[in-house]
């Protein structure tokens, strides 16, 4: 199905420069891949097309905390040197509005057409963090599953290249370690690079997962890397799981979320919440979406536009008669007990990779490691270590 | 299938605005023949002196009711609308001169006119809601000329209209935008606000200034406790709300909350 089913290769580890990396986005962009990746723009790193490595976000990084973020320049030329932006790779795979199907009035019917999806033919995908391959995992089991796979995803994701980054350096509202999914890639990706800021030298550690990834690197002319720098390599990891700004006790957090359905704190996040809707254009594993049937003026031509859609939406719960979930305590509940508990049972892992980005760009800053430590230290006692569901 | 029927009559009305709403739909180019051809303009004062006796299939109103004429005239126009829609923010929520309704109109009329007896004004400036029943009502100062296209286009083919009442910030996300008051500490009505403008301001990196008034759950009194954190007065707090869409009540509300 996609690359993830790919075994990775016990290939030993390269090693590039930065211009090595120039080679690589080179080659990429040559085998015909569009290229996307970390930018700076509007005082962020967002992602976007790519031309070359001095697009790349060199000497930038990134302060972060709930409802605030800081573009910041760093004292070296790291490339990668940065936690997680505004944007997530859903953009790309599930893109915001995608007109599904046109109708055309004829003399006494209609005309059905499909509408061809404008992605180019194949994206490659540089600087995928850890947690972000494991979002793609997620939304693979959602979009991608062997009944009804989505064909918009599908035809985006199945031939992605993915070029993944180990983080060196943990945001202030990450929190992969305590979702185990960061800060060190396991898998899903053609070619992963962690890379060391030394004083006399700027290298990245080069591992294929595939052997179209291994093609790829042998492209860049790669020297090998020594014992050295692979255990360097692993220090970096290291160094940035002891380092997460944030973190969350998943122990029997499905009970503990379900088996609290009135409990006070849904009450006192209601009053903080804008039901703006931000956290689950963030997340990069909310999937919703809703559907437009529109006409154009003439009254010939139809088409059904698929959009973007969330949990916070008035909308996305109206049933005959108004919306099942009118206030913002039951939107909030509903979001995090299916990201947390619910979506266990539904696609059997959280929906949660901690990533921290409905943490930093919530408007005021809600920030659910807390909101959940608040109905775990508010609980009878006996129940406050978890339950024991052990599905977390 | 042939449409025998005939075309549906338009009518475009003003009351107390600055005509820029009603002139979105002159401003529709592209879109313009389409409508033209769509629908018989019956009565537009604004853009031909050709005026066709009601009744009227579809009415767009502009405007607040701000006199007693006007009061009168609006319930003359639902008379002979079938449906009433209404454009902009001073028909939907009274306009930038519902200010009006915050202090005592005597003392403006005073102050601006030389001659203030020839005047005959209302001491309030309100939404055509409030004197007749509306059947839809458009957001926006201005309007958003493709959602009136759409607007149109869903009465057309009786449909209901696609307008969502989400927040901006769907919008802006959607568009791929950094939030201004995220990364740059800019305050942003975005999050209390109606979508429909295809987040422009944000775009521009600038704060949302409300100009489609409140969105479907407006939490102004949270948004507010972010804005003062950013550095805004409660006077400044206060006025934020109150510009275009003053009088709609969530961001009334909240203005005066603020009042100093």
């Amino acid at each position: 199905m996609t690359i993830l089913d790919t075994p990775p290769s016990p290939t030993p580890a390269r090693l590039l420069d930065t211009n090595g990396v120039g080679r690589l986005l080179d080659a990429l962009r040559e085998g015909g891949y569009e290229v996307i990746g970390p930018t700076v723009r509007d005082r962020a790193i967002v992602y976007d097309t790519i031309g070359n490595v001095a697009d790349l976000p060199a000497g930038w990084t990134d302060r972060q905390d709930a409802g605030q973020y800081r573009l910041e320049r760093r004292d070296d030329h790291a490339l990668f040197g940065y936690a997680v932006g505004p944007h997530s790779w859903k953009r790309y795979l599930q893109p915001p509005a995608t007109t599904l199907w046109r109708a055309r009035r004829t003399d006494d019917s209609f005309e059905v057409e499909t509408v061809a999806d404008e992605a180019p033919s194949r994206f490659a995908f540089v600087g995928v963090r850890a947690c972000e391959l494991h979002a793609m995992r997620i939304q693979d089991r959602v979009l991608d599953g062997d009944q009804e796979p989505d064909p918009v995803y599908h035809a985006r994701r199945n031939d992605a290249f993915i070029v993944a980054v180990n983080c060196a350096q943990a945001g202030g509202t990450c929190f992969c370690v305590s979702m185990e999914t960061g800060p060190g890639a396991d898998g899903g990706f053609d070619i992963c690079l962690t890379e060391l800021v030394e004083p006399d030298r700027h290298v990245f550690v080069a591992v294929s997962g595939s052997v179209r990834g291994q093609e790829m690197l042998d492209v860049t002319e790669p020297a090998t890397a020594g014992p050295d720098d692979v255990r360097k390599a692993e220090a970096v990891v290291e160094r940035t799981a002891a380092s997460m700004g944030r973190s969350l006790d998943t122990r029997g957090i499905h009970d503990l979320l379900l088996s609290n359905p009135e409990h006070p704190r849904w009450d006192d996040v209601a009053a903080r919440c804008l039901t703006c809707a931000n956290c689950t254009m963030v997340c990069p594993t909310c999937f919703c979406t809703s559907v437009d049937d529109l006409t154009d003026v003439s009254g010939q031509v139809a088409e059904r536009v698929r959009r973007w859609d969330s949990c916070f939406t008035m909308e996305h719960s109206y049933l005959h008669g108004g919306s099942v979930r009118a206030s913002a305590r039951s939107r909030y509940r509903q979001w995090l007990t299916h990201k947390l508990a619910t979506w266990l049972d539904q696609f059997g892992t959280s929906g949660c990779v901690g990533c921290g980005r409905c943490i930093t760009w919530c408007p005021v800053g809600i920030d659910l490691t807390e909101e959940v430590r608040a109905i775990r230290d508010t609980q009878p006692t006996g129940t406050r270590s978890g339950g024991s569901d052990g599905r977390t | 299938m042939a449409r025998a029927h005939r075309k549906p009559r338009l009518a475009v009305w003003k009351f107390a605005s600055c005509d820029g709403c009603q002139l979105s739909l002159l401003d529709c180019e592209d879109e313009l023949l389409a409508v033209a051809g769509a629908v018989e303009i019956a009565y537009f004062p604004e853009a031909s002196r050709a005026m066709v006796r009601g009744p009227y299939d579809i009415s767009l109103v502009e405007g607040s009711v701000t006199t007693p004429h006007d009061a009168e005239r609006i319930q003359a126009i639902r008379r002979q609308s079938r449906h009433l829609v209404t454009i902009g923010a001073c028909a939907t929520a009274g306009g930038i001169q519902a200010l009006r309704n915050f202090r005592d109109i005597t003392e403006f009329v005073s102050v601006v006119y030389a001659r203030p007896d020839y005047i005959e004004t209302l001491a309030t400036s309100t939404p055509i809601a409030h004197h007749v029943s509306v059947d839809f009502e458009l957001r926006g100062c201005p309007i958003s000329k493709a959602q009136l296209v759409e607007v149109l286009s869903a009465f057309i083919a009786g449909r209901k209209p696609v307008t969502p009442a989400h927040s901006v910030c769907i919008e802006c996300k959607a568009r791929g935008n950094v939030c201004v008051t995220v990364a740059h500490g800019t305050p942003c009505l975005g999050p209390v606000t109606h979508a429909g403008c295809g987040a422009l301001c944000p775009s521009y990196h600038r704060g949302c200034y409300g100009c489609f008034g409140p969105m479907e759950s407006p939490n102004t009194r949270s948004l507010s406790t972010r804005l003062a954190a950013l550095g805004m007065t409660a006077g400044d707090i206060g006025r934020v709300y109150r510009t275009f869409n003053a009088l709609a009540d969530p961001f009334r509300e909240e203005s005066e909350a603020h009042d100093t």
